[in-house]
């Protein structure tokens, strides 16, 4: 039976900003793609609008059932996403030195991607049961922390260090918000920086390496150091005005690693100047203020601990995105929200805001 | 203590959450401000260094380790080639500068033009290789006119020496630029177009140790592309040196001995399985493969008949002919069909069914035991111990010897040989194994196929009381400084199972084949070292039906490939040699000199000149450090 309600109470500034967003998102990328040397790709910007027609399935199916449901159906999701883990671990297509890859005919899925929204259901989940206000003991956060390693573990296997980062942040943020006991809290720190020194002990010389880069860039000056360099001389470049569309250079002679996906946010600050940066960038914080303005207004626990989950997700991927560019961040592949191209990332993108739309328009309804 | 827990309620989270709100907007803040330092306040100079792209990477190319014999001679080193590039954003006139550049290099200008517009989508920022290995007198020129030449760039890089051409060629290997399924498979790191990698030999199983790890270089240019600042270094770390265990002396003897013949060598230590010499003719220049080798010069290696880019020592399968009586007798006297004392007579051809087997002596050898049927290599004896014995009897024992499959060593593409049994026969051919079949495989005839390197290994086993080693090449690595990374240990892959007075026979009968009166190889001995073997031809064309062609007529490729599988001393072996000559006819006359030359090269040297090599080495690596 449907509800006018539902119509009534649909929240259309929060779906507004996210076609802006993501009509900004395929100017720069076609920006990104065209002036690319040697061979302009506009393949991927086609490719991107395609995945933002399945994005719009996915996000009116992401807002059209209620979401409580998910307290049911939350589990099956989850598990279907670690089959998919272990599945992509086992066939999954070798780029670059890692298994991140299915391979759907033309197009490519990560499986890591939609895991962070499934990860997010069911933390949400299990905190709404009995959420108190003396905080979560370590007793009670023995399950959470389960659900979140398994999947932790098989991405860090492909190996996608980023994702797998991005995934232990978000959890810490939920499990913050919906509080640590004072105790147990300290208990945490204390043996995390207990243990962190003799993990590294064990770890093998390549493996300390790696973590040192991603600490500190500049110790790889023909790497990650490198693309830093360039990164900065790009965003820098673009002065207040900018360069104009498709006049930057440093994109166009490929100077940029990655423009179309981790590094997508330099072109746009080349190109749009310090104007155009600071747009996206309010723009981004106008969304997550929103989202937890969704969380606010929406009165029973399950669902707001909800909008918090996917709200902290895309705070996350904005600010070590657009960290990482300006040096501010490690060096990782974590994709930009509505801009980076990336099938995957725009369906978790748009699942994502579909869940937001769904907290916010059933609002109204209590029990 | 009962604590009373408060239900969390909305008003809780919207307090929490205002705590999330503002942590939210600190951190854009701190972006925000970020950015307004990058592109308001440092905007200026960010913008003058995109202008050209002034911050540039170049590469330091690691130095690839080199590779040396057991005493430390070196085999493998790198010299210096001058390669000229242009960076075509710099070089603007281009047409201009090339004409310049061309005179310097006395090369017509189409030809360099011509690499320009082959290398057509890359980007103009990056050096487009114009020449490689250019001449002192052309690199003295460019470079005195370096600042009439603008975007034009020398870099020394350096290229792979194999100081004796020729030499060792299978063994050692090649290098060969990495190809784009390589470059895929996720198996060299850190490599890229471009490239050499070993593709063959040593310089392809130890890649991951020679080919060190490539440094670079962050820097800013000018306008034309000369470097201003260095911003940034990263050292090239040198590859690790490989010590081989081969002698390079008895290997350059081992090819001087097959010169002009198509064939194989192995020498081998029976305490150890260190490889001593490995060689394979025709041989090739391994000079040519890094670059700049010619259509017709892979036309000739790849059309010739007699193959020089396989290594016949681990490639080529032969039939072991009489060398592999060895593993018959050993058979036979094991399982207990025979025993030393069991006598047949041979009239020179042995009927069984409605067919007559011939042996290769036309009058017969008389009575003969196990000992002087292996010195004399008599065919009927070994017919009827493999009749006795059976197909699957005799590929056991065969099998246990090493036969059959790789040995291991670690060198690509080795071949495994064949060691027939009924049951693969039935199943390769849908045919039930004959008995005559069995007679034709116990003197090494018929189905039967092994390498030189398999053969080499079950005469050192034979030499040294039973004991099967994995063949090995690597004797250890050390860093370009001269630390000992890895000391390679011989490793025990298996024993021959059979008892210690059974092998004795088997030796007494190989010790007869040079220094018994009738042994077959009598003409090879040594005045000074006696030695034991056992001289083998195998059949290219079947025995079964009569030969259609005199013996003297016969085509080359038609002759039967000649076999010698030898250890030295007698006593105490420090030696262990198979040699193969492909269509050599006779292991007598063809095979068992080369062995000969071996064994003397190998012993006379040790117990001479022992000091004398010790004493070269150490000055060798003085030169070549």
């Amino acid at each position: 039976m449907f509800d006018r309600r539902l119509l009534h109470y649909f929240d259309w500034g929060l779906l507004a900003l996210a076609v802006l967003l993501s009509s900004i998102g395929m100017l720069v990328l076609y920006s990104a793609v065209t002036a690319e040397t040697p061979a302009p790709q506009k393949i991927i910007f086609y490719k991107q609008f395609v995945w933002f027609s399945i994005a719009l399935v996915a996000m009116t199916i992401a807002f059209a059932f209620n979401y409580k449901l998910l307290d049911r159906w939350g589990q099956p999701v989850y598990v279907l996403c670690l089959l998919l883990l272990v599945w992509v671990l086992l066939f999954g297509k070798y780029i670059g030195g890692s298994r991140r890859w299915l391979l759907l005919g033309p197009l490519s899925l990560q499986p890591s991607e939609p895991v962070k929204i499934a990860v997010i259901i069911v933390l949400a989940k299990y905190y709404s049961k009995d959420a108190n206000t003396r905080g979560f003991t370590l007793k009670e956060l023995l399950q959470p922390v389960v659900l979140v390693v398994i999947p932790f573990v098989l991405i860090l296997k492909q190996p996608d260090l980023g994702t797998a980062g991005l995934l232990l942040l978000i959890a810490c943020s939920i499990t913050v918000f919906v509080k640590i006991e004072k105790r147990s809290f300290i208990y945490l720190v204390v043996s995390c920086a207990a243990v962190i020194p003799m993990v590294w002990f064990f770890l093998k010389e390549y493996q300390k390496r790696r973590i040192l880069i991603f600490l500190n860039p500049d110790r790889d000056p023909l790497g990650a150091g490198y693309h830093i360099i360039q990164s900065k001389i790009a965003i820098g470049s673009g002065m207040i005005s900018g360069k104009g569309f498709l006049k930057g250079t440093q994109n166009a002679l490929s100077f940029l690693p990655e423009e179309h996906t981790d590094f997508i946010f330099s072109v746009l600050a080349e190109e749009w100047g310090l104007v155009g940066s600071v747009i996206v960038i309010l723009l981004f914080l106008v969304l997550i203020v929103w989202g937890l303005h969704v969380a606010q207004s929406c009165r029973e626990p399950f669902g707001t601990i909800l909008a918090v989950g996917v709200t902290s997700m895309f705070f996350w991927q904005v600010v070590i995105n657009i960290g990482m560019t300006m040096g501010l961040m490690p060096v990782v592949g974590v994709p930009l929200p509505f801009i980076s191209y990336g099938g995957s990332s725009v369906l978790t993108t748009a699942i994502g805001i579909g869940l937001l739309l769904n907290v916010s328009m059933r609002r109204f309804m209590l029990e | 203590m009962a604590k009373y827990l408060k239900n969390a309620d909305s008003e809780w989270y919207r307090q929490r959450i205002t705590g999330v709100m503002i942590c939210v907007l600190a951190v854009f803040a701190i972006i925000l401000v970020r950015l307004v330092y990058l592109q308001v306040i440092m905007g200026e100079k960010y913008h003058t260094l995109s202008l050209n792209n002034r911050i540039r990477l170049q590469s330091i190319e690691a130095p690839r380790g080199f590779i040396l014999d057991r005493n430390g001679r070196v085999l493998v080193d790198n010299r210096p080639s001058f390669d000229v590039s242009i960076v075509l954003k710099d070089a603007r006139p281009v047409p201009e500068t090339i004409g310049k550049l061309a005179r310097h290099l006395k090369v017509p200008p189409q030809d360099l033009m011509s690499k320009i517009s082959g290398s057509k989508g890359v980007s103009a920022y990056k050096p487009i290789l114009l020449k490689q290995d250019v001449g002192r007198n052309s690199l003295a020129s460019v470079e005195a006119n370096q600042y009439d030449l603008p975007g034009v760039a020398v870099n020394v890089k350096l290229r792979r020496h194999y100081l004796n051409v020729q030499g060792a060629s299978h063994l050692i290997g090649y290098l060969s630029e990495i190809n784009s399924v390589e470059l895929a498979s996720g198996r060299y790191p850190g490599r890229r177009r471009g490239d050499f990698i070993g593709k063959f030999g040593a310089e392809k199983a130890y890649e991951k140790y020679l080919r060190g790890i490539r440094g670079g270089r962050q820097v800013e240019v000018n306008a034309t592309g000369q470097v201003v600042q260095v911003l940034k270094t990263v050292g090239a770390k040198a590859g690790e040196n490989i010590y081989l265990t081969i002698d390079r002396n008895l290997q350059t003897k081992a090819e001087s001995l097959l010169q002009g013949v198509a064939g194989a060598v192995v020498a081998m230590e029976p305490g150890s399985g260190r490889i001593l010499a490995l060689a394979s003719s025709p041989s090739f220049d391994q000079n040519i493969f890094e670059g700049s080798m010619s259509h017709e010069q892979w036309d000739l290696l790849i059309s010739n008949p007699f193959r020089p880019l396989e290594n016949k020592a681990i490639q080529g399968e032969y039939p072991p002919g009489s060398t592999y009586k060895i593993v018959t007798a050993l058979a036979g006297l094991e399982e207990g069909v025979i025993d030393g004392n069991t006598e047949f007579f041979c009239p020179g051809h042995y009927r069984f069914g409605n067919r007559t087997y011939r042996c290769w002596k036309q009058g017969g050898h008389g009575t003969v035991n196990v000992t002087k049927a292996l010195t004399e290599s008599c065919d009927v004896f070994f017919y009827q111990v493999g009749q006795r014995l059976g197909v699957d009897r005799l590929a056991w024992y065969a099998k246990a010897c090493g036969l059959g499959s790789p040995t291991g060593i670690n060198l690509d593409r080795e071949a495994g040989g064949l060691i027939p049994t009924a049951a693969w026969k039935k199943k390769r051919t849908g045919i039930a194994w004959q008995e005559g079949e069995t007679l034709s495989l116990a003197i090494g005839q018929g189905f039967n196929l092994a390498t030189p390197l398999q053969m080499a290994g079950l005469i050192a086993a034979i030499a040294n009381g039973g004991t099967r080693y994995k063949p090995m090449i690597l004797e250890s690595i050390k860093t370009a400084g001269g630390r000992l990374l890895q000391q390679n240990q011989p490793r025990v892959v298996g024993k021959i199972p059979v008892r210690s007075s059974t092998l004795a026979l088997v030796r007494e009968g190989l010790w007869g084949v040079l220094n018994g009166a009738h042994g077959t190889a009598r003409g090879s001995r040594l005045p000074d070292i006696e030695f034991s073997g056992k001289t083998g031809s195998s059949q290219v064309i079947g025995r079964k039906k009569d030969d259609p062609f005199g013996k003297e007529e016969k085509p080359a490729h038609l002759r039967a490939h000649a076999w010698f599988v030898a250890y030295a001393p007698s006593e105490a072996p420090q030696i262990a040699v198979a040699v193969l000559v492909e269509n050599g006819e006779h292991g007598s006359g063809a095979a068992a000199p080369v062995a000969r030359e071996l064994i003397k090269t190998y012993l006379r040297k040790r117990h001479t000149t022992n000091q004398v090599a010790r004493d070269e080495d150490v000055a060798d690596k003085g030169s070549s450090g």
